[in-house]
């Protein structure tokens, strides 16, 4: 019974961690990309397209990156290149992609998807418990977890990490210096892109093989609070989004069970429970601050 | 930049003059769906309706729909904006469209309205409703035959009168193979979120259920079931695509037959403010192919759709008992309809406490 219930937790967390690592790097370099539901939404469409198209649900991955990617270039441009408001163009974008998602797909509506492998390790995913939750995943899990390393290492130990979380600390000195903070910003934007891409597209080639128009149901909305949740630490980020897909499935759990607690109630828990959360962590306000890309949301425009 | 604006606004203002222009010739009917008319169930279907009144009244009738339109003031704007607009019939086709529906109807008591599934009439509000029930009682009685657990995982959206009601014929179908047969229920809250809708089912087979059911409109709970190699039902469309070796059958709403009446009515000059709610027997639900089950349990099915089509046996029909032990219809008592459409409590055997 644990082992089914984690297994389940597993895929209700994956997509909300794929696509807000990606936000948690975008939110670093200083920029608000409120748009992730619209290019989780491109990304759910053209992983599913693509995955029918070439026969193979990999082709769906890189596709779902891809379009990701474009979407989120138009917002990089709109937001870097011409200096807009950045909460408008990031809820534009979110229209956009939803509005142009469905349209792209409407020919795949009813149409039923290729699922995405799981892991089979002989040896390994036969042991008894761990076995298919350590070893028996699709490859995407293993990406999230590969990509929350992956940012945690570049940001805290790298020369460009540095040069990212200065551009989004105080982009006028990081400007200064001589580092291209609109450089900066375009790509931790395409990567952002990149990552709500795959999250969409482990939506429709793994979490459920299928094409339908808003079957995002606000997961890029979680995948943004994740981020603020984690106080943009991606270890953090993982408790969160982890933390978000078990009470979820808990409560589906819970229902059946007659505990004679109302389904309103057990519906609410998730996000009651983040909000706790929050709470308690936004309680030491140093760690906090000191964590909060200070550009966060700020348009730059260089002084010539 | 003001000029292209200027000519923006002239190509726009000789655009819409020209719409208007046209609208007049023909008789314009109008649809407003809950969901995406790509969802494969619910508003798919509607719009399926919508498309055979095209396709057999085009050159009489102009059509128009809204999709996603949010229960709640939303829907009073959307409503409004397609009596502004000159639509002469509007359907408004969830059930939580009822109020706004009601209230744009006073404001325009020239425009003719007609809201699905829900129970307030106007002198210029028709409602219909199908009887999804009928089937729910089938699938009730495929589900006692077929299960091995005895127990059955039935996903739910929101506690309203049509899911209750739905819950209830299910059970009272199983029951009348298998008097001690069980069923979990689950509450997602949503009418549509494959993910939620697929975790759902998970929690309900992990728990020891070997029959899914649903009363949410996506198609993931029929593909966790094919997954596991178990059995399930389609929801609004015939899903059989998704889970070929799962489906065991699907209600499916078919509007089209009705939507087209409906719009000839109007056209004649015929319509009224009916109250219509049809079922089985009219062809309005239609119960997909029996697939994937033994042969004694399709022959069950089809004797009992044989005969609550030609009338001669309704589902709910006495003794009925509730959750308490009460008796709320006596033997040989038929429930009217009335009661049905308002029905907020259990059947006897349905182990859940209902949302208030």
């Amino acid at each position: 019974m644990l082992e089914a219930i984690i297994l389940t937790v597993i895929t209700a967390a994956t997509p909300l961690l794929l696509a807000a690592i990606g936000e948690l790097v975008v939110e670093r370099s200083g920029v608000l990309n409120l748009g992730v539901e619209g290019m989780m939404a491109m990304g759910a469409v053209s992983g599913f397209a693509a995955s029918l198209t070439f026969g193979t649900p990999f082709a769906g991955i890189v596709a779902g990156a891809l379009a990701g990617m474009a979407v989120s270039l138009v917002f990089a441009f709109v937001t870097q290149t011409l200096v807009a408001n950045q909460v408008a163009s990031g809820l534009a974008l979110t229209l956009f992609g939803l509005g142009l998602a469905g349209l792209l797909g409407e020919g795949f509506v009813g149409t039923p998807g290729l699922k995405l492998p799981a892991l089979f390790i002989p040896g390994l995913t036969d042991l008894p418990v761990v076995g298919r939750i350590l070893f028996g995943q699709d490859i995407l899990v293993y990406v999230s977890f590969a990509l929350v390393l992956g940012v945690s290492w570049f940001l805290f130990r790298t020369r460009a990490g540095l040069v990212l979380r200065a551009v989004g600390d105080n982009h006028g000195s990081a400007h200064a210096l001589g580092y291209s903070v609109v450089r900066v910003r375009y790509l931790a934007v395409l990567f952002g892109g990149a990552c709500a891409g795959l999250g969409g597209a482990y939506l429709s080639l793994a979490y459920t093989p299928l094409w339908v128009e808003t079957m995002t149901a606000g997961r890029g909305w979680i995948a943004l609070a994740l981020v603020v949740f984690s106080s943009w630490l991606p270890s953090r980020l993982v408790v969160g989004a982890y933390l978000f897909g078990a009470v979820t499935i808990l409560q589906l759990h819970a229902q059946p069970l007659g505990l004679g607690v109302p389904a309103q109630f057990m519906s609410m828990l998730p996000y009651l429970a983040t909000v706790i959360v929050l709470v308690l962590i936004s309680g030491n306000r140093r760690t906090t601050r000191f964590n909060t890309p200070a550009c966060l949301g700020t348009p730059f425009v260089p002084d010539r | 930049m003001k000029k292209m604006l200027l000519l923006a606004g002239t190509a726009l203002a000789v655009a819409l003059g020209a719409s208007a222009a046209s609208a007049q010739d023909k008789f314009k009917a109008c649809w407003v769906y809950v969901g995406p008319i790509g969802d494969f169930g619910y508003s798919y279907q509607h719009d399926q309706g919508r498309l055979q009144v095209e396709k057999e009244l085009g050159d009489k009738v102009e059509t128009a729909y809204l999709e996603n339109v949010a229960e709640g003031p939303d829907a009073e704007r959307a409503i409004e904006r397609f009596a502004r607009e000159g639509c002469q019939l509007i359907f408004t086709t969830s059930f939580g469209f009822m109020d706004p529906t009601i209230k744009v109807a006073k404001k325009f008591p020239d425009v003719k309205f007609e809201h699905a599934t829900g129970f307030k009439k106007a002198d210029n509000v028709a409602i219909y409703n199908a009887r999804f029930y009928e089937g729910r009682y089938i699938l009730g009685q495929i589900a006692a035959k077929e299960s091995k657990a005895g127990l059955a995982g039935y996903i739910v959206s929101f506690p309203i009168p049509e899911v209750v009601m739905g819950i209830n014929a299910f059970m009272l179908g199983a029951q009348s193979v298998n008097p001690d047969f069980k069923v979990k229920i689950v509450w997602v809250n949503t009418w549509f979120d494959p993910g939620k809708e697929a975790d759902a089912a998970k929690a309900l087979f992990d728990q020891g259920a070997d029959i899914i059911v649903q009363h949410t409109d996506s198609t993931a709970p029929l593909q966790i079931a094919e997954e596991r190699g178990l059995k399930g039902f389609g929801q609004s469309s015939d899903m059989v695509k998704f889970a070929p070796k799962a489906q065991m059958t699907s209600i499916v709403d078919d509007w089209g037959p009705y939507y087209v009446k409906r719009v000839q009515a109007a056209l004649d000059g015929t319509w009224t403010a009916t109250d219509v709610w049809e079922g089985i027997k009219d062809g309005a639900v239609v119960m997909a192919e029996y697939a994937n089950m033994a042969d004694d349990t399709k022959k069950l099915a089809e004797e009992t759709e044989a005969k609550i089509a030609d009338g001669s046996f309704h589902p709910f029909t006495g003794p009925i008992v509730d959750q308490e032990g009460k008796e709320r219809y006596p033997a040989g008592a038929v429930v009217p309809d009335g009661d049905l459409l308002g029905m907020n409590w259990y059947v006897k055997g349905v182990d859940d406490k209902l949302p208030q």
